[in-house]
């Protein structure tokens, strides 16, 4: 009887076993099954896509392996590609520029204004981002009050305007993407503990030595993430140019929107897609390994 | 380079120093010399001013008033890169983006040092670990890492040495090693140590003098040994070890020794152990140095009858007593178990003697508990 019970002691303690290890799983399961529809699916569709012909009638395509899409799709569209990370680079450089001295400020002077400042920096958000390049549009344009102060000040001529310039792009997305890089350098500049650059301090650094051989290396992670949260999405954005720009400042993503909706030109889209993403990749992944963030704790 | 950083040697004088934060004055008036080549420490309880004294003179705490220097040189107000002075922080402020031996060629690199391979080697082979030169501080242990630290500021050969509660974060067994290794090294470098802490056992153990401070004053200074033995306050009694302090006064005071009555017994106390201003004095005694015996035994020296053990502790070298006398105070007697007799029990009767030479005297107005809450040994 007892070695029954002892039998039956186990088989049950067996069964929670097994729930136990599959709890992982389970929990895992919405994010995996998310990850399916809208991850894998739809990049296995711009895979195929990518090397498929015209087939008959307008928005039909049929599979043919035609790889040379690829090299159709890169000759036909250079310029905008290399403009593309030509703007995200500077927009990128424009944004550390700002916020460095923006999120210093705020994790190291700002005292009880703190949160309040962080609310500020997290305010745009608050409105959507189409709206507020428009609004971008309407403070540049012939309207606007800046282009009305530049004339009345002489500095720009009747013809000069700003707007549909590549200044008012990189600008545009140097602005959009702010956020983007001011949080996650606060983040990094906030965690720096003070005795550090006390420390520095006592070992013969003055304040400019300190910024630089102490304050800066510690905050890398935080300019490795806010440079990336900038620039990949800089890279493929098409609103800035759309609203801000002209023709000769067509970024990539313009011309993949082109492609699928006013050209209905699938393949020759999905093509350029995948063409940004794996340069994007190749990209980031050359900066993270020079940065070498992993060996930061 | 002419300036602070390596011309100024000689004795820390600190003069009129104070610090105040708002309406809370952390370090009041504070006068202190301390020789060139001695281990100073400053013992005190958290919030007494001893780290506030410390950052003023590493300069990263300016002083509301009053003056530092080193030797003739004036650095009240010197920024804290040109001053000849190191530190050692509490919990070691190493960084963590550069190797250890990076961390400790920083100083070197910024005065622009020729022979930075040479000393930081030097350096390291102190503190024997030139063997992890090329990890990084998370990959130490806390003792690693609290030796590196002292190995960055060493190099240097500052004309002072602080060291801010260096041995909080380790471990009793490792912070006993690390207190005989610091002390070798400062006998070893030669260079002034300023050494701030709470722990009066590692004060005792380091310093060739020991400043007490209280709210922001020096209760007394002296070495170990003066300052044990001698208390002049019943905050040093109280938070250096512990003191049996009775309440009493002197009734003949024309002899070497006094003789002070306390509660109906006559005892006596060494002229120069004698703090009291006047009659009414705080008699004070260490436990270790009391005697006890069963009630009616003879005994010879200060003798105190009476006291009932209202509890007893074994605690293997020694037993600790709780005596209570007819005046209804508990006197603590440490006993060593060293006579093969079997400790005394809960509810014997007794009698305690001690040598008068043992008795110090504390002026009688004082609160007699005053630093024994702050002393983290009564805790």
């Amino acid at each position: 009887m007892s070695t029954a019970l002892l039998h039956t002691g186990t088989h049950e303690k067996k069964a929670v076993l097994t729930k136990k290890k599959l709890l992982p799983y389970w929990l895992l399961a919405p994010g995996i099954i998310w990850l399916i529809i809208f991850f894998l699916v739809p990049i296995y569709q711009l895979i195929s896509t990518s090397t498929q012909t015209q087939g008959f009638g307008i928005g039909t395509y049929v599979q043919t392996y035609r790889f040379s899409n690829f090299i159709d799709a890169i000759t036909s569209s250079k310029a905008q590609l290399f403009r593309s990370f030509e703007y995200a680079f500077l927009a990128t450089a424009f944004a550390l520029i700002i916020s460095y001295p923006l999120a210093y400020a705020v994790a190291f002077k700002s005292g009880r204004w703190k949160n309040t400042l962080l609310v500020l920096i997290v305010a745009p958000f608050f409105c959507s981002f189409l709206l507020r390049t428009v609004a971008w549009e309407q403070i540049l344009g012939e309207q606007g009050l800046v282009i009305k102060l530049l004339r009345f000040l002489h500095i720009f001529g009747a013809q000069d305007h700003l707007t549909a310039t590549p200044f008012a792009v990189v600008a545009g997305l140097t602005y959009n993407f702010l956020p983007f890089m001011t949080l996650p350098l606060y983040a990094s500049l906030e965690r720096i503990d003070i005795r550090m650059m006390e420390a520095s301090g006592d070992l013969y650094a003055n304040a400019l030595t300190t910024f630089r051989k102490v304050t800066v290396p510690l905050s890398m992670p935080g300019v490795v993430a806010g440079t990336l949260l900038t620039f990949i999405p800089a890279a493929g954005d098409y609103i800035n140019a759309e609203l801000l720009g002209n023709p000769g400042t067509k970024m990539i993503g313009n011309v993949i929107e082109a492609r699928y909706l006013a050209i209905v030109d699938y393949p020759g889209a999905a093509a350029l897609s995948l063409i940004l993403m794996v340069t994007i990749l190749v990209l980031v992944m050359a900066y993270v390994k020079r940065a070498g963030t992993e060996e930061l704790v | 380079m002419v300036d602070a950083s390596t011309s100024a040697h000689g004795d820390l004088t600190l003069t009129n120093l104070t610090k105040s934060f708002g309406d809370f004055v952390a370090v009041d008036d504070l006068d202190l010399v301390i020789p060139e080549g001695s281990f100073f420490a400053l013992l005190g309880p958290s919030g007494c001013g001893k780290t506030t004294t410390l950052r003023m003179v590493a300069g990263l705490e300016e002083p509301t008033s009053g003056k530092i220097s080193i030797g003739k040189t004036d650095i009240t107000y010197e920024k804290p890169y040109k001053r000849p002075v190191n530190t050692v922080f509490q919990n070691y402020a190493l960084f963590p983006h550069l190797s250890i031996y990076e961390n400790i060629a920083f100083g070197l690199r910024r005065r622009g040092v020729k022979d930075v391979d040479d000393q930081v080697n030097k350096a390291l082979e102190l503190v024997e670990l030139t063997h992890l030169a090329s990890r990084k501080p998370n990959q130490l242990s806390g003792g690693q890492q609290q030796r590196i630290a002292l190995a960055r500021a060493i190099v240097n050969r500052p004309a002072l040495l602080l060291l801010d509660e260096p041995l909080g974060a380790l471990d009793l067994k490792l912070r006993r090693a690390m207190q005989i290794e610091l002390k070798w090294i400062q006998t070893e470098v030669g260079i002034t140590f300023v050494h701030v802490t709470h722990d009066q056992e590692e004060a005792m153990t380091m310093a060739d003098t020991i400043a007490v401070m209280n709210e922001g004053k020096i209760e007394q200074m002296g070495s170990p040994a003066d300052l044990y033995d001698n208390p002049r306050t019943s905050f040093v009694a109280n938070f250096l070890g512990q003191s049996n302090l009775i309440k009493g006064s002197i009734i003949d005071s024309s002899g070497g020794n006094a003789v002070v009555d306390i509660f109906g017994t006559k005892v006596r106390l060494a002229q120069d152990r004698n703090h009291a201003h006047d009659s009414s004095v705080l008699l004070g005694i260490r436990p270790e140095k009391i005697r006890i015996q069963p009630a009616g035994t003879s005994m010879h020296g200060n003798i105190l009858e009476g006291g009932v053990i209202s509890d007893a502790s074994y605690i293997g070298v020694s037993t600790q007593y709780q005596v209570e006398m007819p005046w209804g105070q508990e006197l603590m007697v440490f006993e060593q178990n060293d006579d093969g007799t079997p400790p005394l029990a809960k509810g014997d009767a007794v009698v305690m003697s001690w040598e008068p030479i043992f008795t110090f005297g504390l002026a009688g107005d004082q609160d007699a508990n005053a630093g024994s809450e702050a002393n983290p040994d009564s805790e």
